[in-house]
């Protein structure tokens, strides 16, 4: 069994008196897309934050490819470089047509020569179906549009690990199915992802594994067959009834609509 | 006549000279401080607040005659120059106030995200936060130009040449009190709209476009 | 140090005389500035093509040039036209004209904001249109324009300062006395400096007291519409 891409052991997240996670263990393999689950406010996203340093923790560990990069001294901007973050509220750079957006990772941070940068922008664009709309500013493009752009810009940096926090949470119904797809093919393309979301079908059909969080605890993981069909814990059995019952109505008004 | 008309241009070579001076050095100093106040630490962030409430407390003319009392006691400066500088520090002050809420305006997601793929605090500054906030300030800031522009008028008090002393010897000259100062409110009515007007169209043009 | 202080305790009835002139000049323009700017306001807003074109023209002049230049037009310039008036009149009217210009937009502000809907809500009623601006449309305004309107008093307070170059003995006029006397520039000029940041200080206390007593429930002050 080959060593896991990233880990985090016993990593734990204390605000004031409440405790958001504790003893956290959580292994994730190259080319896995990982799936977290679980009621709003048990601190999946700040797990998330917690894994690209971006939030501070409060124990435990986390290690990419073997090293761990929470040991001291160890430069957050550079392992930043390596784990690619896409937002709720896509947090595009307001001031940056589409195309600069994925641009100015590759020339400002990882000091690429300018002609190498517009080649990989553009073929990152075009990987998410954007090309075309290569100089608009966010301000001119819909939210699935900019969240796609998101997804690219976090791309092109050619992270190790890709982390998507509620990609979906914040779009208009109609235009959460085009970033899905762009998730779905990068999952098929072997990035190793782990996905924040509420989309329990997409959870079904692209998860190699699902994780589901309980105020602040793992309560199971497993394969999307063994959690909806041999779930372990009453608690996820009750909690994956009533989203899928919830996802069988959305399935059943797509049919109708037809 | 003409020639009394070139005089009081001249004076309007030296009031648009003094905002020339003191607009530019309050924007660099006022950014600093905005900086510092919003990105540095609680003791700095304490002191560019007592900064800014000192400055802004007292009228313009007080700090200007207590700058240049020192400034040109200590270094020598001309008239010129320590009041025109001393416009500049008390801008400053103003200016800092109006970066700080854009900076805020701009706000902490971006920050994040640009942290998110790499970037250190400097370069999210650099690169994202302030050109954003820059673009925002302008509205206001072209509100403090004005009034710079307008406050120039205290060099006077100095004995600086500008359009008002010369309104006063032109006055004395001719004995037409009312058109000699008549004429320096126009001078100064032309360049405050000039110079709203030419800030409302750079306004414009950096625009960042919307849905059409 | 404390040299600066035994200075300033030695002056401090002159200070506090200077200061006194000073906080009356500031009530006097606050006043006469809030007459003007409603006037100039209501003009603009439901005047006729003439009264707009008037208070719109005052506002432009008086925002688009120096207190200092409008002090010296009315007290040096006016004579010239054989209007001669006191420098304590002169002062009064620089300072009020000056901030009704300014006070005049502060209330356009929050009169666009209530406006429309409230106007056709009175007029529905069968209110007149000067009723309903009355009745209706000046308390909501007025209240809404607190915050923003609090600016002024401050900014009056310090531009009054100017005055002293046409001899009212106000708390600039009492530095260059006392910098006269003492041969002590900085020293006075500080004194003075630290004279008005307790008025500003004190002035802008009262100023959120008021702010806070007069909110109405549930209606912010972002101009929300009604």
């Amino acid at each position: 069994m080959t060593n896991p891409i990233l880990e985090t052991r016993n990593l734990t997240k204390v605000y004031g008196q409440n405790t958001i996670f504790k003893n956290i263990d959580l292994k994730v393999n190259e080319g896995e897309t990982i799936v977290i689950i679980g009621p709003s406010g048990t601190g999946k996203s700040t797990l998330l934050r917690c894994i690209n340093l971006l939030t501070s923790h409060d124990g435990g560990q986390v290690f990419l490819d073997g090293n761990e990069i929470t040991a001291k001294g160890y430069n957050e901007d550079e392992v930043r470089q390596q784990i690619g973050m896409v937002f709720q509220n896509f947090l595009l750079f307001n001031h940056l047509t589409a195309f600069d957006n994925v641009m100015i990772g590759l020339t400002r941070v990882k000091k690429m020569p300018k002609e190498q940068a517009k080649a990989k922008a553009m073929e990152e664009l075009n990987r998410v179906g954007l090309a075309d709309r290569a100089d608009h500013y966010p301000g001119q493009l819909s939210g699935g549009q900019q969240q796609r752009v998101a997804i690219a810009r976090a791309l092109a940096m050619d992270p190790r690990v890709m982390l998507f926090d509620e990609p979906t949470s914040a779009l208009d119904p109609e235009l959460i199915g085009e970033v899905l797809g762009v998730m779905a093919k990068l999952a098929r393309d072997r990035m190793t992802m782990i996905v924040v979301t509420h989309e329990m079908g997409f959870a079904r059909e692209v998860a190699d594994r699902i994780v589901f969080m309980e105020k602040g605890n793992i309560v199971e993981e497993g394969t999307p067959d063994d959690l909806f069909y041999h779930p372990k814990h009453d608690r996820t059995r009750e909690f994956l009834w009533k989203i899928t019952e919830l996802y069988g109505k959305k399935e059943k008004e797509k049919g109708d609509k037809a | 006549m003409s020639s009394f008309f070139t005089y009081i241009v001249q004076g309007t070579a030296i009031t648009i000279a003094v905002t020339l001076v003191a607009l530019p050095f309050g924007l660099i100093w006022g950014l600093l401080m905005a900086l510092v106040h919003t990105y540095g630490g609680k003791l700095l962030n304490r002191v560019a607040a007592a900064y800014s409430l000192l400055l802004r407390g007292v009228p313009p003319i007080v700090l200007l005659f207590i700058l240049y009392f020192i400034l040109s006691g200590s270094i020598n400066l001309s008239p010129f120059w320590a009041g025109s500088l001393s416009l500049g520090i008390v801008s400053s002050a103003y200016q800092m106030e109006i970066l700080r809420g854009a900076l805020l305006a701009v706000g902490g997601g971006q920050m994040t995200a640009a942290r998110a793929l790499g970037m250190s605090r400097l370069q999210s500054i650099q690169y994202i936060i302030l050109p954003q906030a820059l673009r925002l300030a302008i509205p206001p800031w072209s509100n403090e130009a004005s009034i710079v522009l307008k406050d120039s008028s205290l060099v006077y008090a100095l004995g600086v040449p500008e359009v008002l002393r010369r309104a006063q010897q032109l006055s004395a000259t001719t004995q037409q009190p009312f058109l000699a100062y008549g004429a320096a409110a126009l001078i100064y009515f032309v360049l405050v709209f000039a110079v709203n007007r030419g800030l409302d169209y750079v306004s414009e043009r950096t625009k960042l476009p919307t849905h059409p | 140090m404390s040299d600066f202080y035994a200075f300033f305790v030695r002056f401090l009835p002159d200070l506090l005389k200077g200061a006194g002139i000073t906080l009356l000049l500031t009530v006097q323009g606050l006043v006469a500035g809030f007459v003007l700017g409603l006037l100039a306001t209501l003009a603009r807003t439901y005047g006729s093509k003439f009264w707009r074109g008037l208070a719109v023209g005052y506002i432009e002049l008086f925002r688009g040039t120096p207190l200092l230049v409008q002090l010296f037009l009315i007290y040096y310039g006016l004579p010239g036209l054989g209007i001669t008036l006191s420098r304590e009149l002169s002062a009064f009217l620089a300072l009020g004209l000056n901030s009704g210009a300014y006070q005049a937009e502060y209330l356009r502000g929050s009169i666009l904001a209530i406006g429309d809907n409230q106007m056709m809500a009175g007029r529905s009623i069968g209110m007149s249109k000067w009723k309903t601006i009355w009745y209706v449309i000046l308390p909501q305004a007025l209240r809404l324009a607190i915050p923003a309107w609090s600016n002024e008093p401050v900014s009056l307070l310090k531009s009054t300062g100017v005055v002293f170059l046409i001899a009212v003995p106000e708390l600039m006029a009492k530095a260059k006395a006392i910098a006269a006397r003492t041969y002590d520039p900085i020293g006075s000029y500080l004194a003075v400096a630290l004279v008005y940041l307790a008025m500003v200080y004190l002035l802008d206390a009262v100023l959120r007291w008021i702010e806070r007593a007069s909110r109405i429930p549930g209606f912010e002050s972002e101009g929300k519409k009604a």
